[in-house]
């Protein structure tokens, strides 16, 4: 009786991840192995048709090229610039307390506001970007339509919008390193950028593991930049899977939602894969206290 | 606006107590050695190293900052000096608030705020009820294979959403809830983050107190929302919060399920200032200003909160 009353306290909750997690997961799979009419609706199943269709399709192997190099391109600048930011203000800088809270600015910008902001500054004619540029003699720079800079442009974006979240995960790490550690090696004679790097940094692992793992899986569900700034384009330069998804099943009324539902499986995978490595590394390569 | 709260430990008493006995530690083990004298005088001064980083954080603090202070000036810049070439980053001809009437006029843009006002208050308070729920039956009541559950909570973290907008289109698509609130709240009713993070809480709750609750004749609910939950306060402020800026910030869901304006939230409705046929760069930027005031000033006054519901997950 009293473990039928507990389980009521769980109802709600597992009524809606039933509802919108574990039975779309399922879904996906099934989805995945029909094909579709032009408005979407099932037309039979064709077993791993749309699979084998991902292996020869070279627009996709762009697709998971552009979302590894777009994954790389911002999470590590965004790491390393995070990490430099906050030791530079743990290193006793005067007035951290301003730097700190004007750093982390970006944070209250969503991925809409943050794109549109950009895509303003990226305007080709009148965008304060190739207006900064003129000043250094530098000619306007097409930010979003050229092929090789399309991506950073987007990656750019990216690494501002995310900058503030990291620089907050770091500056609570630093907070939790401890002060006697750090006072014994002052005592050894470790100063400045040696004690930086050879104490301060590895007591920071939990940290950068976390930011790497998060800010990876965040990476590869990247949308609402791209949808923003670029579209996909140019010439499918800045699609990447999620982009890809969107575009098969949802864009221009395409309704692929058979193929799309490969590609989400494959994101899925993807995704699964690097949880699995977390939970695999975690004991082992990270120092915790 | 300080991110200081961060590194405060939670107990200051001892916390300060560990400070001084430290102090004297070292204060002693440096009368024992007088070599490293020098370097603890150099830490009072800023040397060399602490100007180049001072000066590296400006340049840096320069950039980071620059698209707040663009978007701020730019808003009520007059369009002469926006498509200026060379780039004015001050306005040369006089500052003026037609940007801002000029975006209302474009989207409806009060309706749209009502729109995330609302979704995202809906599933605020939905999450904070299934977690609290959930996690009052791990902690407090005699479940059976209570691992298990929790572990079906906890996995749905590992599904991204963005795999999933597929089958869940389908399904508000065909229950014809697209274009409606119901739609772009309701996958998000639920959160296995934010019930990991109340579990947490409630596990430092001691059972014998709960016991002792329960013995004065507090029932089960009443122990949940007398007793538990005010002393929560601080950990469901930092979930609610979490809760609320995610789902105000919400792109890809709502982009999908919504077509008119009127049902649109800001942030889609947003982009929809971008037009190609009249770009209008001092109304966009006005009107990202707009919507991006409300986390701005959440993220001023309610840091404290927003920094202990992100960070918890990444300290063990």
């Amino acid at each position: 009786m009293a473990q039928r009353t507990a389980f009521l306290y769980l109802l709600p909750g597992l009524l809606i991840f039933a509802l919108f997690a574990y039975w779309p997961l399922i879904r996906t799979f099934v989805l995945s192995t029909q094909g579709n009419d032009i408005f979407g609706a099932p037309s039979g199943f064709v077993g791993f048709d749309h699979y084998a269709k991902l292996l020869n399709d070279s627009a996709f192997g762009q697709v998971l090229v552009v979302t590894a190099i777009f994954t790389v391109i911002t999470v590590v600048p965004t790491i390393a610039l995070s990490l430099g930011i906050g030791l530079m203000l743990h290193a006793r800088v005067r007035a951290i307390r301003f730097f700190r809270s004007a750093f982390a600015l970006p944070f209250a910008f969503s991925v809409a506001t943050a794109s549109v902001v950009f895509s303003v500054f990226f305007d080709y004619g009148s965008g304060v970007l190739n207006g900064l540029l003129s000043f250094i003699g530098i000619d306007r720079v097409n930010w979003l339509t050229d092929p090789v800079l399309a991506l950073t442009s987007v990656a750019i974006t990216t690494i501002w919008m995310n900058l503030g979240y990291n620089l907050l995960i770091i500056a609570a790490g630093l907070g939790s390193v401890p002060e006697d550690v750090v006072e014994a090696a002052r005592l050894d004679g470790a100063t400045g950028w040696k004690l930086q790097r050879s104490i301060i940094l590895p007591l920071l692992s939990p940290q950068i593991f976390f930011l790497t793992i998060t800010g990876t899986i965040h990476a590869l569900q990247s949308f609402g930049q791209i949808h923003i700034l670029t579209k996909g384009g140019p010439d499918g330069a800045t699609t990447n899977l999620v982009y890809s998804i969107f575009k098969q099943a949802f864009a221009a009324n395409n309704s692929n939602f058979g193929y799309a539902s490969a590609q989400a499986v494959v994101l899925l995978l993807i995704v699964a894969i690097i949880t699995v490595v977390q939970f695999g590394l975690l004991e082992r390569k990270v120092f915790y206290k | 606006m300080s991110l200081t709260t961060v590194e405060k430990p939670s107990d200051p008493d001892t916390a300060g107590s560990s400070v001084q006995v430290q102090a004297q530690q070292s204060q002693q083990l440096k009368r024992r050695v007088p070599k490293p004298a020098p370097n603890a005088q150099k830490k009072r001064k800023p040397g060399l190293s602490a100007w180049i980083s001072t000066i590296v954080l400006i340049a840096l603090l320069v950039i980071v900052c620059f698209p707040v202070y663009y978007l701020v000036i730019g808003s009520v810049m007059k369009p002469a000096d926006l498509v200026a070439y060379p780039s004015v980053l001050w306005p040369q001809s006089g500052i003026s608030l037609s940007n801002f009437g000029d975006a209302f006029n474009a989207i409806p843009l009060l309706r749209q705020y009502g729109n995330s006002i609302v979704t995202a208050g809906i599933i605020t308070i939905a999450q904070l009820l299934t977690s609290v729920l959930a996690a009052y039956a791990f902690v407090f009541l005699p479940l059976k294979r209570p691992r298990l559950w929790f572990g079906i909570f906890l996995a749905t973290m590992m599904i991204p959403a963005e795999a999933t907008i597929i089958p869940n289109y389908l399904t508000l698509a065909d229950a014809g809830l697209i274009d409606t609130y119901a739609a772009i709240a309701l996958p998000f009713l639920a959160t296995g983050f934010g019930t990991f993070l109340i579990r947490q809480s409630f596990l430092s709750f001691p059972l014998e107190l709960r016991d002792a609750a329960m013995m004065d004749g507090a029932g089960s609910l009443r122990f949940l929302f007398t007793i538990l939950l005010p002393i929560s306060k601080p950990t469901l402020a930092a979930v609610g919060l979490y809760s609320f800026m995610s789902a105000w910030n919400m792109y890809l869901w709502p982009l999908l399920v919504t077509r008119s304006p009127e049902m649109q939230t800001v942030q889609i409705g947003l982009t929809q200032l971008k037009s190609p046929e009249a770009y209008d760069p001092g109304m966009i930027m006005a009107g990202t200003l707009l919507v991006v005031a409300p986390t701005l000033i959440i993220l001023i006054f309610g840091q404290k909160y927003i920094v202990k519901g992100l960070t918890a997950g990444s300290i063990k």
